[in-house]
């Protein structure tokens, strides 16, 4: 677990990032680097590639060219097993939850624990009662993921993401499908989980409230270029920005006091490559 | 002019202009005018220098008349021809704006293009060499799963490998005895009417024993459990994929095949053979009914039978199963950890998984026979 006196550090590291899916090139030569402690978010129009970029930082793609560095050490060059290993630090949370649709949520938060820690079964149950509280779900251990709604789906998720106190969190559109107040919820999760584990957090979002909220640094993908317009902290963006587009999107298309009410000019006519927006699940409870 | 009737369309060449002149109620239930004949007037041998609108006559429309614009506005703008949207009425140009404000996505790797009889023809072979290259990889990854599990490291809910064994053991008993029953007397019958006619009725007894034990259960049970058993596996993993399950899995570090591969492929190793030990004695039941039928006592009968089995025939039908139960587990899982990202691709999955099996289990048992036959078992 990170500490205070390595904060500030290199904790993600991506070079030369190119994605493809197969000759189609989405995004080529991505550098930045996630601090520890950071709350870091990628954003970019529907459709240029942000879960994709998400799914190759924690291994679920392989990078046409380029690699991901974790704490200094490749892991887009580890050996499976050392992989295994560092993946073991991540905790992701899915756009739809991605529960193990057979299992209780107990037995899902469970699941990891039992696999990776010597703990007695009344340890876990305990642990597992815990962070089902802490998303607000207490009470409902044995109910499947099939039984409740798409917001508790996602909240189970990120308890199940939590299990393992992991050092580095990844979120894939937290608040989509959410209603403001749950989405407000799980932005101050969010927040009070990087600051009182000392997490490092990386966020897939276009939820402009949500980045503002919780975003200490970011990058932003473009669709049209192809690669990445900028980075830094997203409120200096919005408001020094070189990029007009980049300033656009971070102020819903109005910027310098004129706007486009067709959208920004930036079209973000990508289609939805890799990108799964889904309709709105049924409210949350 | 009528602002109620029926839409029309026309257009007037005055000059270097083309008028067109919009009027009456444009509705999506009535009929409307088409727009070639304006596109063909826009790319006349001296195209128009400008498109502008006559509307005073124009009702109710509805959209219907943007997407007849939109066409326009599209052809105008490859022909070079300025496009007035100033001279049309309110809320009609900012509706036709809009739908021009983001570019038409040429590009689009999607999209339909046509495709030679050789382009075809190429990348079928390539997605066969692609499968085969799956079909190797998932086969060594099975292998090292095995490795790791017999050196206790394999990662995997024991639960998942007994809710398992139940679902294609215990639950499979009925249409496995119907089936193998029914079998076992269709033997009989055929056997009977050939043997009978030459008095060698108690026979039907050896048929019986020996086509069951040594092909008949293994196979039937085999093919039963590919469509009830295979394309069930095919269907969670498939479903799974969709749901990013199997992704999550891979984040906690685990293995997929370990996790989901292993415990449905220990699970049909064990109840395949059981279940064909059980489709052998049900298939000599069959028997027993159609011999008692026609003419056999239980006792001549059932001796018969104790002398036809031996126990070669018996461990043929045993090892087979063994071989069919990996077959149906991997092509079940295979399929499902191939299956695309849809509910369609969930259904294929499973057809796919059904279709591998049995054709992977007949081709097996072809292949056995060959080898039996040359070593003289």
């Amino acid at each position: 677990m990170a500490t205070g006196d390595t904060a500030g550090e290199a904790h993600v590291e991506v070079r030369d990032l190119t994605m493809a899916y197969g000759s189609f090139v989405l995004m080529r030569d991505l550098n930045f680097t996630v601090r520890r402690g950071d709350v870091f978010i990628i954003m970019g129009g529907s459709g240029c590639g942000k879960s994709t970029l998400l799914r190759h930082m924690i291994g679920l793609k392989e990078p046409a060219r380029g690699e991901v560095l974790y704490g200094g050490e490749s892991f887009t060059a580890a050996p499976p097993g050392r992989r295994e290993q560092m993946v073991r630090n991540f905790g992701v949370m899915y756009q739809s939850g991605a529960l193990w649709t057979s299992m209780t949520l107990a037995e899902n938060v469970a699941l990891p624990l039992e696999q990776y820690t010597d703990l007695s079964k009344r340890e876990v149950r305990d642990i597992v009662a815990y962070k089902l509280a802490l998303v607000g779900l207490s009470g409902f251990e044995d109910f499947y993921p099939a039984d409740i709604s798409g917001g508790m789906n996602k909240r189970a998720g990120l308890a199940r993401a939590m299990a393992l106190d992991p050092e580095i969190l990844f979120f894939d559109e937290p608040s989509a499908g959410l209603d403001p107040l749950s989405a407000k919820r799980l932005d101050d999760l969010i927040l009070h989980l990087a600051e009182s584990l000392g997490s490092t957090v990386v966020v897939v979002t276009h939820e402009l409230a949500s980045i503002f909220a919780i975003g200490t640094n970011s990058v932003f993908l473009d669709v049209e270029s192809r690669t990445m317009a900028a980075s830094g902290d997203p409120g200096q963006l919005r408001d020094r920005s070189p990029r007009e587009d980049v300033r656009l999107f971070l102020n819903r298309g109005v910027a310098d006091g004129k706007s486009f009410p067709n959208g920004a000019p930036a079209a973000t006519n990508g289609g939805d490559r890799g990108d799964r927006d889904r309709p709105a699940g049924p409210p949350d409870r | 002019m009528d602002r109620q009737g029926t839409a029309h369309l026309a257009a007037e060449r005055a000059g270097d202009r083309l008028r067109v002149t919009l009027g009456g109620a444009w509705d999506i239930r009535h009929p409307r005018p088409g727009i070639d004949g304006v596109l063909s007037q826009l790319s006349a041998a001296t195209p128009p220098a400008r498109v502008e609108f006559e509307s005073s006559g124009l009702g109710k429309f509805d959209s219907t008349l943007i997407s007849c614009l939109l066409q326009l506005a599209r052809g105008a703008s490859e022909r070079g021809v300025e496009f007035d949207f100033a001279s049309l009425p309110e809320g009609v140009d900012d509706l036709l704006e809009m739908a021009l404000a983001v570019p038409e996505k040429r590009d689009a790797s999607g999209g339909v293009t046509e495709v030679s009889f050789f382009s075809r023809v190429g990348s079928a072979s390539l997605a066969m060499v692609d499968g085969l290259f799956d079909l190797f990889s998932f086969i060594g990854e099975c292998l090292f799963a095995f490795g790791r599990l017999f050196t206790g490291r394999a990662r995997f809910r024991r639960r998942d490998m007994w809710v398992t064994m139940q679902e294609c053991g215990a639950e499979a008993l009925p249409i496995v005895s119907l089936i193998n029953l029914l079998i076992g007397m269709i033997l009989a019958f055929v056997g009977s009417q050939q043997l009978g006619s030459m008095g060698a009725n108690l026979f039907v007894a050896n048929l019986v024993a020996l086509a069951m034990t040594r092909e008949m259960a293994s196979i039937m049970t085999g093919i039963i459990m590919s469509g009830r058993t295979g394309a069930a596996f095919a269907a969670q993993l498939g479903s799974m994929k969709t749901n990013q399950e199997i992704d999550a899995l891979r984040t906690f570090g685990f293995s997929a095949v370990d996790f989901l591969v292993l415990p449905r492929m220990l699970a049909l190793i064990v109840m395949m053979p059981l279940l064909t030990i059980y489709a052998s004695v049900v298939g000599m039941v069959g028997g027993l009914l159609v011999g008692m039928l026609t003419g056999l006592t239980f006792q001549q009968y059932f001796d018969q039978t104790m002398r036809a089995l031996d126990f070669t025939s018996c461990a043929i039908g045993v090892g087979k199963s063994i071989v069919f139960g990996v077959i149906i587990a991997a092509a079940g899982c295979l399929r499902g950890m191939q299956c695309g990202n849809s509910s369609s691709a969930v259904g294929t999955a499973a057809t796919a998984a059904v279709v591998t099996a049995i054709t992977a289990i007949i081709a097996a048992d072809c292949l056995f026979a060959v080898l039996l036959s040359i070593l003289g078992i």
